[in-house]
């Protein structure tokens, strides 16, 4: 049912963890549907994501998306992050079931808020509020 | 890497001795039972004593027997067939919210046709009182239905004394007994039901193939039409081979249910101790003692069910969840949130049933792959409280 390339990533993910002093942190999805996501994220000065980590309550797609994303956006600029799309996940992975689908709207959502967290955070670092 | 089936209550194997029967009914004897010529009165002679076999075991007659495809036929075939041949009586029914889909569904289905349901609610143990039903009932309520044994958490219901309730106020008592066979007690008559539904490949029979006990005098519209078969309650040429092998199925279950209950309860409260002892915050689902010998069902908090599933069929295990991910809808086990489990700890439950050829060596086996997993999982959470341990 699931691709080799999601048993890989389930099975032996590289990014999970936690980064104690991120610079933002995305939080998606809810214990009802079974799937929470949360990435940590540190940017380094050329606004490149030079550190990501995620925990992951979920399914294997859950899980091997969340680990996916991370490895596609590390090096990556904040710009460059925002083009991953859930579809571009999913594609990746060389594909998910069909009923899997929303696990990969997770992982890019979850990527996608932790980058608006830093870009607040900067907002809130430049006028001093 | 060892093999260990703990998923007992999906399917279970074929017992050589039950393949040994049903084998001449595929080439050597393979008459129509329709047919008056030698060809036809063999297999039919085959298929009356397949029904004997199954009417003592049920204490009932042969007439109130019909075969069907399946358990889930049989259910249909109760819910469906008794509404429709008795709406002008009534059209109200009642059942529980823990019932297998095959009962939800074929009530759900009902409603569209005009038919009123009412859906139980449980306890804490996926229990309903007759109290309850007595309570529900209604000047217009053709129909009871409710399992014998629950399919996920295993608790047993009281099915005399709920039947006994429909009996006094005249009402029909149906009772899907497919996670029962074999197990428990199936004789009518002790538990006062007027149609119970047995499916053959529950008890190491074949697959494709159960029954419908209904009471004489149960009116029952067919749901198949055609050939006449099973007394016009389900058309179709017999499926021989599987009514054999559901007969002689059905026959060696019940000669060795005590013994087999016996040993298989011990494995079941030995997996119990050992997972509550080896992972922390781990409950068991269901009744403590109310419950069928072969099963285990327990959530493991801040894992989800699937990721588990997915790591124990990497050491060689096969075992069932109640998540969302493995039903293919969104939403968690029905039953579990009917007991008033939260979402996040259905999510994280995990179904282990035993079988005749269970042991104490695939116990100790799972006992030693879980932890683990279930530590790689945890430390992968973003639920999991590091370096807390409560109890749930």
């Amino acid at each position: 049912m699931y691709s080799e390339k999601v048993m890989e990533h389930f099975m032996n993910p590289r990014f999970v963890g936690e980064i104690s002093d991120a610079d933002g942190v995305g939080t998606e999805g809810n214990p009802v549907c079974g799937d929470i996501m949360r990435i940590f994220i540190k940017v380094d000065a050329e606004n490149r994501i030079a550190d990501i980590k995620f925990k992951t309550f979920g399914c294997g797609a859950a899980i091997a998306t969340s680990d996916m994303v991370c490895e596609m956006v590390l090096g990556k600029t904040l710009d460059e992050a925002l083009q991953i799309t859930n579809a571009t996940v999913a594609q990746a992975l060389d594909g998910l079931p069909p009923n899997k689908l929303h696990c990969s709207n997770l992982a890019a959502d979850a990527l996608h808020k932790a980058i608006a967290d830093f870009k607040e955070r900067q907002v809130t670092l430049e006028t001093g509020a | 890497m060892r093999s260990v089936y703990l998923d007992h209550a999906a399917t279970t194997p074929v017992r050589p001795e039950v393949l040994e029967k049903m084998l001449p009914y595929f080439s050597e004897y393979f008459g129509n039972p329709s047919s008056i010529y030698k060809w036809g009165r063999e297999t039919r002679a085959a298929i009356d004593e397949a029904r004997e076999i199954v009417a003592a075991q049920l204490g009932c007659t042969p007439a109130e027997i019909v075969f069907t495809g399946g358990g889930s036929e049989a259910d249909n075939l109760a819910i469906q067939g008794f509404a429709l041949a008795n709406q002008s009586k009534g059209k109200h029914l009642i059942t529980t919210a823990v019932e297998h889909h095959a009962v939800i569904d074929t009530a759900k289905y009902l409603e569209k046709l005009g038919f009123t349901v009412t859906y139980l609610p449980v306890d804490e143990y996926g229990l309903v009182s007759p109290a309850q039903l007595e309570q529900a009932l209604r000047p217009d309520t053709i129909l009871v239905s409710v399992m014998y044994a629950n399919n996920e958490v295993g608790t047993i219901m009281p099915i005399p004394e709920l039947a006994q309730v429909c009996q006094k106020a005249g009402v029909a008592f149906h009772t899907d007994a497919v996670q029962a066979g074999g197990v428990l007690d199936l004789n009518v008559e002790k538990l006062g039901v007027n149609m119970l539904s047995l499916s053959a490949h529950k008890f190491y029979g074949p697959k494709g193939v159960g029954l419908l006990y209904h009471r004489k005098g149960t009116r029952l519209d067919s749901l198949i039409h055609g050939g006449g078969q099973e007394r016009g309650h389900r058309a179709g040429t017999e499926n021989i081979a599987g009514i054999v092998g559901l007969a002689t199925a059905l026959e060696l279950a019940n000669q060795e249910r005590e013994e087999t209950n016996q040993r298989v309860k011990g494995l079941r409260d030995q997996l119990i101790l050992g997972l509550k002892d080896r992972i922390s915050e781990v409950k068991l689902n269901g009744h403590p003692t109310q419950r069928l010998p072969n099963n285990v069902n327990v959530s493991i908090r801040y894992v989800e069910g699937e990721s588990l599933l997915l790591n124990l069929d990497m050491q060689g295990i096969a075992a069932s969840s109640g998540s969302a991910c493995t039903s293919g809808s969104l939403a968690a086990s029905h039953v579990l949130l009917a007991m008033g489990i939260p979402h996040e700890i259905a999510h994280g439950s995990l179904r282990l049933t035993l079988g005749r050829e269970s042991t104490a060596a695939d116990i100790q086996y799972l006992l030693e792959v879980l932890p683990p997993i279930v530590d790689k999982l945890r430390a992968m959470s973003p639920l999991f409280p590091e370096g807390e341990e409560k109890d749930v």
